[in-house]
């Protein structure tokens, strides 16, 4: 027979009650915590950099030391070149392996391909400068946009990877199947039927991958190097936006701290519109054909 | 009386036309567009060689990420070829990085590389679980999708914007607002002593940290929705407080899931590389105090790597490059696969 | 020995939607009541309400006056969660805690209300084994197995033991057998009939067998609306109303 007496309590205990709300307490403060610096950046980024964006930052190459004026003109077409090179290199090798790890990969072997592909995106992203320098700049003996766009290349395949391989899986397989049954190849139903299918999620996890590596600095360093002048010649050491921002950010000159902070917030800028435009898609559901 | 009744169909089954005919005759007659005649002359056999072409060009693709691998592994190990033969297994316990005369000893960088992250960890991972605790157990739906999207925002701001917001907002806050407090009541750890220049490890520890949160708390978030509804309303129908069930129902549950993501962000922090270097002062000493500036393996490489002159000095960078990239990779390997074996391999990680 | 539960007026929403309509119902302590009804009529989240469980769901809330022995399950100072230790719940599909071990699955009632005596957490521990009849099997491994290694239906005693341990007055039980083989739901029907000697018990069950089976007293459910409610034979043999005559011969659910 039970004893009632043994365990109960009538009432719930105050220190667990006390428990309780400091718990909820801790948790709340942390989501408020967390976001205050994301607040505090991007305040700090508008306020300090809008003032600083005019005609001649967009349009003008940076002036010599200690001269006002100036902008990051060649630092933005720099940045477009890398990224055009970069991109040729890493979306159709990254959507290649998406197709690779979403129709031909449920085996042993594509679950390695994705072991390496997420290996690969954890390298940090110095030491792909490294191997790119290695690569190209030390056999060429110059600096240039060609091993920049490399190291940038080599960054965006997996994140594109993954991200062609969740959407293309998320295309029933009833549209594979009546393509198959329709006499169409299989190579064909892949690009013309799932793929297009997926397509505005491929995209937008190609503006992903685009949008991270567009803010890279590190692996920039020493293979793109920068450019004070205008270039145009993907051979040549070439300037880009981040590396811009990180050279005038340390330096001792509040000229180029403020153009520093405007760079930054066209940097952010571009990079919220990528975040917000795959939010939006995802959310949506891209699968307008599909269904 | 329905006229759509089927048994009420006068109609006899052979006076539709296809059934009486051959399929020779069917050909001639059920086609007039040469798109249709086009299928229909395609042989089964003659799409083999595309596709078997495709699946080549395909599979390629998805072996260049091998490729990639090997090729970082092995230039990293031939350029600091060099660097190894000359200075073998002392060149990581070593103080003195002395470049001009030729003496390459890394121990700060790995001193400095260790202490900012374990410090970026120590502030990070207790607000990145209240933040997922938050998002799946507290928060009210429409919060949601605004907070979660808030944090993502974070985890995509490129590094250097972090480190032009540290350089001209954290530094000069802490140096005013923050050091002198901490060494006024904390001065006696020897944590909290030195000059105040805003820059150095705690800086960094600091940044770092900020950096950090998105990744762990995204993945913690993932593993705590993993956990299966009814394992909470056990615990309440126990009589269990909400902070109990989460406790012993779903933290409990998410434990080595959650150790993942902690070190997952570790891999992340320890290849951080520009906004410690803007940071943390770039002083190649090993100093007790959190004050004091340091260095780390990613940032040496990142401000001496263009400038190095002479082979040696470029194969000690490029040697410390390696080391990075194995200590991340073990990092990383180890991470996954815990976050895996929660997950079932459907975690996605936006780092 | 065991205490009766009172219902008066209860309603209970999801959202917007009603799915309780002001049910009155008067479980009788000490005996085995099954609440039976087509899908959607209401029945699991009649029981939910009665330990307030019902509320744990968003945007789901209820009103009404439940009394379970002298405690107002709804009364103005009342907290859910001390109501919830004393009344106690079995689900559908078992869920036992994984990371624990049998032991710690029985303990953690008693754990999380502040007790910590050894010597008396292992008589109890002991007891509500022996109480759902899994005692004899999981003697020897109350400490290295864990609670999910046990099969489906040693896990659904475990969490009937887990629920036991508390000491609660009511055991409320939610399709107790329905995700389990034959002969683990006969062992646990076999266990309800053991438990109504010192408790009272509700289950909620589609299969009407089993109803008949194991309880005294048998409420009928449809549509959110109590129909009828009397003793389980006069329920299943000469039903005073026609839709229960309905459900009972198989005209529908």
């Amino acid at each position: 027979m039970p004893d009632p007496g043994k365990s109960r309590s009538s009432k719930l205990s105050a220190w667990r009650k006390l428990a309780n709300v400091g718990a909820t307490l801790f948790a709340v403060t942390s989501a408020v915590l967390v976001l205050v610096p994301l607040l505090a950046i991007f305040i700090y980024l508008l306020i300090k950099g809008v003032g600083a964006i005019n005609w001649a930052f967009l349009t003008q190459t940076p002036k010599p030391v200690g001269e006002p004026g100036g902008g990051m003109a060649n630092a933005m077409v720099g940045s477009g070149l890398i990224l055009l090179i970069a991109s040729t290199i890493g979306i159709p090798t990254g959507i290649g392996c998406g197709i690779f790890l979403a129709e031909y990969g449920r085996n042993r072997f594509g679950d390695f391909v994705r072991f390496t592909a997420d290996v690969l995106n954890g390298v940090p992203s110095i030491v792909i400068g490294i191997v790119a320098y290695s690569l190209v700049v030390l056999r060429q003996k110059h600096f240039s946009a060609y091993s920049g766009g490399l190291a940038l290349g080599i960054m965006m395949v997996p994140t594109v990877a993954r991200a062609t391989e969740e959407m293309l899986l998320m295309v029933p397989n009833s549209i594979r199947e009546a393509a198959l049954g329709l006499g169409i190849p299989k190579w064909r139903t892949t690009l013309s039927i799932t793929l297009r299918t997926a397509s505005a999620g491929v995209i937008t996890g190609c503006m992903l991958a685009f949008a991270r590596v567009a803010g890279e600095t590190a692996p920039l360093l020493f293979t793109a190097f920068g450019n004070q002048y205008w270039n145009l010649n993907p051979n040549q050491p070439t300037a880009a936006l981040p590396l811009q921002v990180f050279v005038y950010a340390i330096s001792p000159f509040d000229e180029w701290h403020r153009q520093a902070w405007a760079g930054a917030l066209i940097l952010i800028v571009m990079i919220v519109v990528a975040v917000a435009a795959v939010r939006i898609v995802t959310s949506r559901g891209m699968l307008k054909g599909a269904s | 009386m329905n006229p759509t009744d089927p048994t009420e169909s006068q109609q006899p089954i052979t006076s539709v036309p296809s059934l009486a005919q051959t399929s020779a005759e069917r050909k001639k007659t059920t086609t007039s567009s040469p798109a249709l005649a086009r299928i229909r002359r395609h042989t089964p056999g003659s799409s083999k060689v595309p596709d078997t072409f495709f699946r080549g060009i395909i599979a390629l693709a998805a072996f260049s990420v091998f490729v990639i691998v090997v090729l970082i592994v092995y230039e990293l190990i031939d350029k600091s070829r060099m660097s190894l033969h000359q200075f073998g297994i002392r060149f990581f316990y070593g103080k003195d990085w002395d470049p001009v005369n030729g003496d390459f000893g890394a121990l700060p960088f790995v001193y400095g590389t260790v202490v900012s992250s374990v410090l970026a960890l120590i502030l990070a991972v207790p607000l990145s679980v209240g933040v997922a605790v938050f998002l799946t157990e507290m928060c009210p739906v429409a919060l949601r999708a605004i907070i979660s999207f808030l944090v993502e925002l974070l985890a995509a701001i490129p590094s250097v914007i972090y480190g032009l917001w540290g350089i001209f907002v954290l530094c000069p806050l802490l140096r005013v607002y923050v050091q002198p407090p901490l060494a006024k009541y904390f001065g006696w750890t020897h944590l909290f002593s030195g000059p105040q220049f805003g820059l150095g490890m705690l800086a960094a520890g600091i940044v770092l940290a900020i950096m950090v949160v998105p990744i762990v708390a995204s993945i913690t978030r993932e593993v705590l929705s993993a956990v299966p509804q009814n394992q909470r309303e056990a615990a309440l129908a126990l009589g269990a407080t909400r902070w109990e069930m989460i406790r012993v129902a779903v933290l409990r549950n998410a434990r080595i899931g959650i150790l993942g993501a902690v070190i997952l962000g570790l891999g992340r922090a320890l290849g951080e590389t520009m906004a410690v270097t803007m940071v943390i002062g770039n002083r190649p000493e090993i100093a007790k105090s959190l004050f004091a500036p340091g260095y780390t393996m990613a940032s040496v490489i990142a401000n001496e790597f263009s400038e190095a002159t002479g082979d040696l000095y470029l194969s000690a960078l490029v040697e410390i490059g390696l080391a990075l990239f194995i200590v991340t990779l073990i990092v990383n390997a180890l991470a996954r696969l815990l976050v895996w074996s929660i997950t079932g391999g459907t975690a996605r990680v936006n780092a | 020995m065991g205490v009766g539960i009172e219902v008066r007026g209860l309603k209970a929403w999801y959202g917007k939607s009603l799915a309780l309509k002001d049910i009155d119902m008067s479980v009788p302590a000490n005996h085995v009541t099954a609440v039976i009804g087509p899908s959607g009529c209401g029945k699991s989240t009649f029981v939910r309400c009665l330990n307030r469980m019902h509320e744990t769901i968003p945007e789901a809330h209820a009103e009404g006056e439940v009394k379970v022995g002298d405690i107002e399950v709804y009364g103005d100072g009342t907290d859910p969660v001390d109501v919830r230790r004393k009344i106690g719940m079995v689900f559908q599909k078992p869920n036992p805690f994984p990371t624990m071990s049998i032991y710690d699955n029985v303990a953690a009632g008693l754990r999380l209300n502040g007790f910590h005596n050894r010597k008396q957490m292992n008589e109890l521990v002991e007891r509500s084994l022996k109480l759902s009849a899994l005692w004899e099997e999981v003697k020897d491994a109350l400490h290295k197995q864990s609670g999910a290694s046990l099969s489906g239906g040693q896990q659904q005693r475990l969490c009937i033991a887990r629920a036991l341990a508390v000491e609660p007055d009511v055991l409320l039980m939610d399709e107790p057998a329905s995700a389990l083989d034959p002969i683990s739901t006969s062992k646990i029907e076999e266990l309800i009939f053991q438990l109504k000697q010192h408790y009272t018990v509700v289950i909620v069950t589609h299969n009407m067998q089993q109803a008949a089976r194991v309880a005294e007293f048998t409420g009928f459910f449809l549509m959110g609306s109590l129909i009828e409610f009397d003793k389980t034979e006069k329920i299943f043999t000469t039903p005073a109303d026609k839709r229960t005559e309905d459900y009972i011969t198989g005209r529908f659910g």
